[in-house]
């Protein structure tokens, strides 16, 4: 045993690990990606909320307003569930962070030579795996229910949902290092930020019979041009320029999301 | 291995308030030397070992460490060092093996190494058949061994424990110590602790830094501290109207210090008190004086630190404020 360490290990650390913010990034992501790989069912956890919503709320929509929305509720609400999915499940992220906090595991990564923006990135990379997985599902399910399926415009409905989750993801984790040291603060801004951009989206029922304030707040909702988008793709129509709104509301999210999100992972020691 | 120069670190509570968490600490480490850092709650030990390890920075003075400045060059020190937190290093929906192998990726192992490595430690610090278990899984004195074995894969020169054994029963921290010193032997590591466990520090460190209220108070072996600081004491039982005579007889022991009588007990503070006892219950026999319980009383870091302070670190432990 003794020789296999002094083969192994005699640290010279400077002739070590030549380090790259890319590299760092796979190790944060793969490890992050480990539960779930390792327990793949915990994907299901996430979607409980929004198969409700699909089982449950599908069905009364279909009654009560199947006629104006057109092309059938399905192709109009599965969209709108892969949205909540991913609202649901990126903006939840931050509490495994928090978990890490509690426990010290993140404190252990603070002190390795990872770099502190790979914290942060390769964490909200990750997300994408589980948005993906969850997304198949929902998918897979629904085209027996007479989901039409256009292939081309779900990968880029389904690469436009990760760009967004990525960015969501980002502010999560910047939320949870925020408030590591009143940690229930976390829940409650989740909360309140998740109702208000979820139904001035128009993700559950159409704005355009609501009244002209929610219509107006609604244009000031990242999520409302994604909703539109993704709607649009699943229509099968990958140019118009309801797609090009969305990309710019998922690279806007992601950027600033990355950007809030690195800043607090560099002071998230204190 | 380590020096650090006038360190300080101050935190800023609210407009009005700021605490002084440590106030000048200029300590040096030799390499291969185990010093605990000791003292009460919030003494700043951990604050000191925040800085030492880079998580914090300093308000003012220099520290180096594995010959690199904490602030102008920590992932210089954050490679060459190990640290081994309060809490777990590994994470608890995580699996053991996978945090370990992933630990020594980190450190720029190539996988092969990370892989053997990973089984080395598993081994020594008898975690094999839980290397597939969930973290959340293990027992308190598993996990700890875990924390250590996160904190070694990458051999480092000089290794960090913070209040290692807190919350473990004696059995488990009898065995995490075998380990750790076990493991120090193998690849030759400095090792700075802190800990609030008195008899850690007396039987495990080589030296120790008694710290209290953000500064060092003393700095020697456990044995040198006793000796300068506190001295033996001895105990003896008289009969109700001898006090008076031993305490004279006591006054001429050699080394003689404070003199106390309580009830029908002697204490006597003396420097070499096995030397001293025979002879002080030969001179109250042959002074008539019927001696009926005599002991030794050796100190412990306790004696000293309620020495140096007025305080008992119990109490200091109690009063103190929650550590920083």
């Amino acid at each position: 045993m003794t020789t296999l360490i002094a083969s192994t290990v005699k640290i010279d650390a400077p002739a070590i690990g030549r380090r790259s913010l890319l590299r760092d990034i796979g190790i944060v992501m793969t490890r992050e990606l480990k539960p779930v790989l390792r327990d793949p069912f915990s994907l299901l956890f996430g979607m409980i909320q929004p198969l409700f919503f699909l089982a449950l709320f599908g069905p009364l929509l279909a009654g009560s307003m199947g006629g104006s929305l057109g092309g059938g509720v399905w192709q109009w609400f599965v969209p709108s569930i892969l949205v909540m999915t991913t609202l649901f499940g990126t903006s939840t992220t931050g509490a495994n962070l928090l978990f890490e906090f509690q426990t010290g595991a993140h404190e252990r990564m603070l002190v390795t030579p990872l770099s502190r923006s790979s914290l942060l990135i390769g964490r909200a990379l990750k997300e994408m795996v589980p948005l993906f997985g969850q997304a198949v599902i929902v998918i897979a399910v629904m085209i027996p229910f007479g989901l039409e399926l256009h292939v081309d415009g779900v990968l880029v409905g389904l690469a436009l949902l990760a760009v967004f989750g990525i960015g969501l993801g980002a502010f999560s984790y910047a939320l949870a290092i925020a408030v590591r040291k009143q940690d229930w603060m976390f829940w409650m801004v989740q909360q309140t930020f998740l109702f208000p951009l979820m139904i001035l989206s128009g993700m559950l029922l159409p704005l355009e019979t609501g009244p002209g304030w929610m219509q107006v707040a609604s244009k000031f909702n990242p999520l409302s041009y994604l909703v539109d988008a993704e709607r649009t793709l699943f229509a099968g129509d990958v140019w118009s320029s309801a797609v090009l709104w969305g990309w710019l509301a998922a690279l806007v999210t992601a950027a600033l999301g990355l950007t809030v999100g690195i800043r607090t992972m560099l002071r998230s020691a204190d | 291995m380590i020096s650090t120069r006038e360190l300080t670190k101050d935190f800023v509570v609210s407009r009005t308030e700021t605490v002084h968490a440590v106030r000048g600490i200029s300590l040096d480490v030799e390499p291969g030397e185990l010093v605990a850092v000791l003292g009460p709650n919030g003494a700043g030990k951990t604050t000191t070992l925040r800085m030492l390890t880079t998580l914090i920075a300093p308000t003012s003075g220099t520290a180096k460490v594995a010959g690199y400045d904490v602030t102008t060059h920590s992932s210089q020190v954050r490679r060459r060092i190990g640290y081994v937190g309060q809490g777990n290093g590994a994470g608890h929906s995580q699996r053991v093996g996978d945090e370990l192998l992933g630990q020594g990726v980190i450190y720029g192992l190539d996988r092969r190494s990370a892989k053997r490595r990973t089984e080395e430690l598993l081994e020594s610090l008898e975690l094999k058949d839980l290397a597939q278990r969930k973290v959340s899984d293990l027992s308190g004195g598993q996990r700890r061994r875990l924390d250590v074995a996160m904190g070694l894969v990458h051999a480092p020169g000089l290794l960090f424990l913070d209040e290692p054994s807190t919350g473990l029963d004696p059995q488990n921290r009898a065995n995490l110590w075998d380990h750790i010193l076990r493991m120090r032997e193998q690849y030759s590591m400095t090792i700075v602790l802190t800990t609030h466990y008195l008899d850690e520090a007396d039987s495990m460190a080589e030296r120790v830094v008694v710290v209290d209220h953000g500064e060092v108070i003393a700095d020697d072996t456990a044995d040198a501290l006793k000796r300068k600081l506190a001295g033996d004491r001895l105990h003896l039982t008289v009969g109700p109207s001898n006090q008076s005579r031993v305490r004279e007889l006591a006054a001429q022991l050699p080394g003689a210090g404070e003199i106390q009588v309580d009830g029908d007990q002697v204490l006597v503070r003396v420097a070499d008190g096995p030397a001293a006892l025979p002879i002080l219950i030969g001179a109250a026999q042959q002074n008539g004086v019927p001696v009926a319980t005599a002991q030794v009383h050796r100190p412990t870091l306790d004696d000293v630190f309620l020495n140096l302070t007025g305080r008992s670190l119990r109490e200091a432990d109690s009063n103190g404020k929650a550590a920083a």
